[in-house]
């Protein structure tokens, strides 16, 4: 029997493989059917390989390879949370190649995106799995590149472009926080690998310097605000299936990084550490969502849910923290799981809304909700299907977004037994934020879902739209489905995740599959129960019935007639609510502060013949008041240096010169 | 034998909520004619009005399409299946634990989720203004109501209701301002969620300034029946959450005889006559804001929820 890791090592490098055969196959027109039809059949592989690693609870397993530093080698390790998160991976990797066998063949370009495409999934499979600081900031940067090779792919695109270049800065500035945070963390002695590294003893100022290197190196990867600013931008910019991986997964693999770092690596956390985390988390979820619900761009409107989603999760691992630090074991394992559960969760709805957005893209051509409208009628698997995705993410019940929401407050209902004052108060606000995001989430994928798929057509593209290939609607259904599975029978989901709550926390939620009707029950039966598959049932039950009676007993007579709108027949599709009205009372609540919202009317002189028009000024405050006086500043100083340029060779030598003697008479007084 | 009983009082609270649901609006609406000096219909009108609406045939819009026809069932299946969960005569509710007060408060958010969608599928302006104010309230009513639900788990120690009201049934709670905080919040956003007055106006037609109403404009025959029954029972579900939570007196708690079942029963209704004639006083004496002042009153529902559950921290006696 081959160890669990090497297996997945072949996997990495089957992958690599692929990448080889697409640049060699890539005359060839069956590339496309090729590449997925490869990444698909390797994702399952491996996607079994981390299932079973994770259910049938091994002990961890390692692998030292020698490639990378002669002297240090290369270690891999599989334990139960890196197989969890290679569940998460593969799982988005096997349903992005099932929908890139169809979404791919109408790819005007596809030799930009196939080599690239295998090597983003080896890369994020290889950060899971890295065991050394080395590795692990080799294969970082190496998914990072490869990401942004595909958000590159349309690179002619002058929005694309900049959303490579912002991509490419912030990337390589989480990096760099990431790497001074190993370099904290090996300290003088230097040692990368991260047994050591768990060995050594950390004192509190160093490990408070390091989660703060970590909330910028993983939370820009993961979008945590104000670090956010590339993901809207480059998450879109690629092709829809490469979207899904980038919001699903790649996300996913940087709460990973934070979870493997602050969690395992740095030893037991103090409470201060849970206050930074709730904080950023909980202002992240309600700035997020914000950001998603003024959004026209229904792609960039998931990308900025996202951000609301990765939110809810590090809020929830903060949680985990202050609970972890105060020794509350039970409790801090009901936050880590529902951290954990929402990360599973947003990797299936996040995908299938991605992957419908694609659909709409190949079919109208349109990404622009104010263009589309009454797609239900013209693609009505895809509407079915989104719809699931839909409200899954917006918490409601049964499906899989309500059960981590609720563990989520199960476990803020834990914070009278935290001793620090600051805590206790702090949670149940961070309890209300939550809440807060959670039903303006579901007010935003209520506008997301009505403007793009009902109402009438606004454009006619949308009018001539049609229904996308099985491919494509195969991956969208398995998504659809495994939210609804998760969602009625949550205690399969969370005894699943318990064996990395044991590795992690040290603790773990109590056997949910014992109980009676698949009930899930975090802390006791008189505290909390939440039934999915009884909801499911009931719900079923009622509708059912009440449909049968009325349809046994009561008319059954359909008359189809023109909409009635109160007499007022509006003849134009423009006339209907679009999506920047929908929003307009929740911008007039929200918008004038967050975004400086303001409306004003544009009225024509008395005479003119234009029509009046309704203007909205809004501002991105963490665009301008942060990063556009960070570029002024390094545009300053690099339009002085710029005059180093056109030097002769004489100044350029006598320069030289004097760094050198400069840097001898510093180490000649230094010792 | 308990489970048997439990079974039995889990049915007769469905049959019972669906029964009582007409009649309470019915009753709301005679007190408020007649504190306008109106003679006002019988009680039992809302009964004829939706056995009449459900003889009519639908006229449905030519775009209209499968989500408009189904909406009207899902809406009803979830409110009815939360207002089933809810305790109102006796706490031994059979199926209880498959859904404590987050999981009712979210089943009414999906019922509003696929509401404020139908409201979008025809696409008229008067759908979409309808859907867009609906989602605004709901999205400052769901997290005042849930800080409300924090507040009162943190007391009770669970979020389950029957462990809730059967805590609050007790004598140990006495009185508590975190708890008359949550109250008012509680009452607040029950305004907000059933469209009644200050909030919405549920008796306007034609108006810009409605909002609820204009969500649903499109229904017709036993399509609106089904959403009007939805809504009575969203009313009758919010009175009996506040009865069930704040006043939970002679509510049969578990392993008491049959007789007791028959008090409750009476003391509930007695309840609910108290609650519709407070509802229709206040109803009357209220004016309707504009829809821009209603972010401020949830807002309030907000801060109570919250101080209410910040004052629990400070004194075990608030």
């Amino acid at each position: 029997m081959i160890p669990a890791v090497t297996q997945q090592i072949w996997c990495v490098a089957a992958l690599l493989g692929t990448t080889a055969l697409a640049i060699a196959a890539s005359r060839s027109r069956q590339s496309t059917a090729i590449v997925y039809g490869t990444t698909f059949s390797i994702s399952l592989v491996a996607l079994a390989g981390a299932l079973l690693a994770l259910i049938s609870r091994t002990s961890a397993t390692e692998l030292a390879l020698p490639i990378g530093l002669p002297w240090l080698g290369s270690h891999f390790r599989l334990d139960a949370l890196a197989a969890f998160f290679l569940v998460v991976v593969n799982l988005g990797g096997a349903a992005a190649s099932l929908y890139g066998l169809g979404y791919g063949s109408h790819e005007s370009a596809p030799q930009r995106i196939l080599p690239f495409f295998p090597a983003f999934l080896a890369g994020m499979n290889l950060v899971v799995l890295a065991d050394d600081a080395f590795t692990y900031l080799l294969c970082w940067e190496f998914m990072s590149l490869a990401s942004w090779a595909l958000v590159m792919a349309h690179h002619r695109d002058a929005d694309n472009a900049r959303a490579g270049y912002v991509y490419l800065v912030m990337a390589s500035f989480g990096t760099l926080a990431l790497l001074l945070a190993f370099g904290l963390l090996a300290g003088a002695g230097g040692s990368y690998s991260f047994a050591a590294i768990r060995a050594a003893q950390h004192t509190p100022s160093e490990a408070a310097l390091v989660l703060a290197l970590m909330l910028l190196g993983a939370g820009s990867k993961a979008g945590l605000i104000p670090l956010h600013v590339w993901l809207p931008l480059a998450h879109p910019a690629a092709p829809s299936h490469v979207s899904a991986l980038m919001s699903g997964v790649m996300t996913k693999v940087a709460i990973y990084g934070f979870i493997r770092i602050v969690f395992d690596l740095l030893g037991p956390p103090s409470w201060s550490a849970g206050v930074a985390v709730l904080i950023l988390g909980g202002a992240t979820a309600v700035m997020g969502i914000l950001y998603a619900l003024m959004e026209k761009d229904l792609k960039r409107l998931l990308a900025y849910s996202t951000i609301e989603n990765i939110g809810v999760i590090f809020a929830s691992l903060g949680l985990a923290l202050a609970f972890q630090a105060n020794g509350l074991g039970l409790a801090a394992a009901l936050a880590f799981t529902a951290a954990l559960f929402h990360v599973l969760n947003h990797s299936f709805f996040k995908s299938l809304l991605f992957f419908g957005a694609g659909a709409v893209l190949m079919s109208t051509g349109e990404r622009d909700m104010e263009k589309l409208g009454g797609l239900i009628h013209r693609m009505p698997l895809t509407s079915f299907v989104f719809l699931v995705g839909c409200v899954a993410i917006s918490a409601l019940p049964p499906f899989n977004g309500f059960v981590s929401e609720w563990l989520m407050f199960q476990a803020v209902l834990q914070s009278p037994d935290l001793p620090q004052w600051l805590l206790k108060i702090m949670v149940p606000a961070v309890g209300a934020l939550l809440a807060l995001a959670a039903a303006l989430a579901a007010a935003c994928f209520v506008k997301a879902f009505g403007v793009t798929f009902l109402g009438r057509a606004r454009s006619p593209a949308a009018e001539a739209a049609r229904e996308v290939d099985r491919w494509s609607l195969a991956a969208m259904f398995s998504l659809a489905a495994l939210c609804f599975l998760a969602g009625i029978v949550p205690g399969l989901v969370i005894d699943a995740l318990s064996p990395v709550a044991q590795a992690v926390i040290g603790h773990r939620m109590p056997v949910q599959l014992d109980d009676a009707w698949l009930s899930i029950v975090p802390i006791a039966e008189s505290r909390s129960s939440y039934n999915g598959l009884l909801v499911f049932a009931f719900i079923t039950a009622a509708a059912s019935l009440a449909a049968y009676f009325i349809h046994r007993f009561a008319s059954r007579a359909i008359r189809r007639g023109p909409a009635w709108g109160c007499g007022f027949a509006d003849p134009t599709p423009a006339a209907q609510y679009s999506g920047v009205s929908f929003v307009q009372p929740i911008r007039r609540v929200f918008g004038t502060l967050v975004f400086q919202a303001r409306e004003h009317v544009d009225m024509p002189a008395p005479g003119e013949m234009r029509p009046a028009r309704l203007k909205v000024d809004m501002h991105d405050l963490i665009w301008e008041r942060l990063y556009t006086p960070v570029t002024e500043v390094v545009w300053f100083f690099a339009d002085r240096l710029n005059q180093l340029q056109f030097l002769t060779i004489r100044r350029y030598l006598s320069l030289v010169f004097a760094t050198l003697v400069t840097l001898l008479l510093a180490l000649a007084i230094w010792s | 034998m308990v489970v048997i009983s439990d079974i039995l009082v889990q049915l007769g609270q469905m049959t019972l909520v669906l029964l009582l649901a007409p009649l309470l609006t019915g009753v709301v609406r005679r007190i408020k004619a007649r504190l306008l000096r109106r003679k006002g219909p019988s009680i039992f009108q809302p009964y004829r009005d939706l056995l009449r609406l459900l003889r009519k045939e639908v006229v449905l819009a030519e775009n209209a399409s499968w989500l408009f026809r189904v909406t009207p069932y899902v809406t009803f299946a979830a409110i009815w299946v939360a207002a089933a969960l809810v305790p109102t005569f006796a706490t031994g509710l059979q199926f209880n634990w498959s859904a404590d007060l987050i999981a009712i408060v979210a089943l009414l958010g999906s019922a509003r989720f696929f509401l404020a969608l139908a409201g979008m599928d025809v696409g008229t302006s008067f759908g979409g203004i309808g859907s867009s104010r609906e989602v605004m309230i709901a999205a400052l009513a769901e997290p005042a109501m849930l800080l409300m639900v924090f507040c009162v788990a943190l007391i009770a120690g669970s979020t389950q209701l029957s462990t809730v009201a059967t805590f609050m049934a007790s004598s140990e709670v006495g009185l508590r301002v975190s708890l008359g905080m949550a109250m008012i919040a509680l009452i607040m956003v029950a305004l907000a969620e059933n469209a009644r007055i200050p909030v919405d106006n549920p008796a306007t037609h034609l108006e810009l300034t409605m909002v609820h109403e204009a969500m649903i404009l499109e229904y017709s025959g036993r399509h609106l029946a089904m959403i009007e029954f939805g809504a009575f029972l969203k009313l009758l579900l919010y009175i009996s959450l506040i009865i069930c939570v704040f006043f939970p007196w002679q509510i049969t708690t578990e392993g008491a005889g049959p007789l007791s079942y028959l008090a409750s029963v009476a003391a509930y209704i007695l309840k609910l006559a108290v609650a519709s004639f407070l509802l229709a006083v206040f109803e009357t004496a209220t004016a309707k804001m504009r829809v821009f002042r209603v972010p401020e009153f949830l807002g309030a529902a907000l801060m109570l929820g919250l101080l209410g559950t910040l004052l629990r921290f400070v004194s075990r006696g608030f």
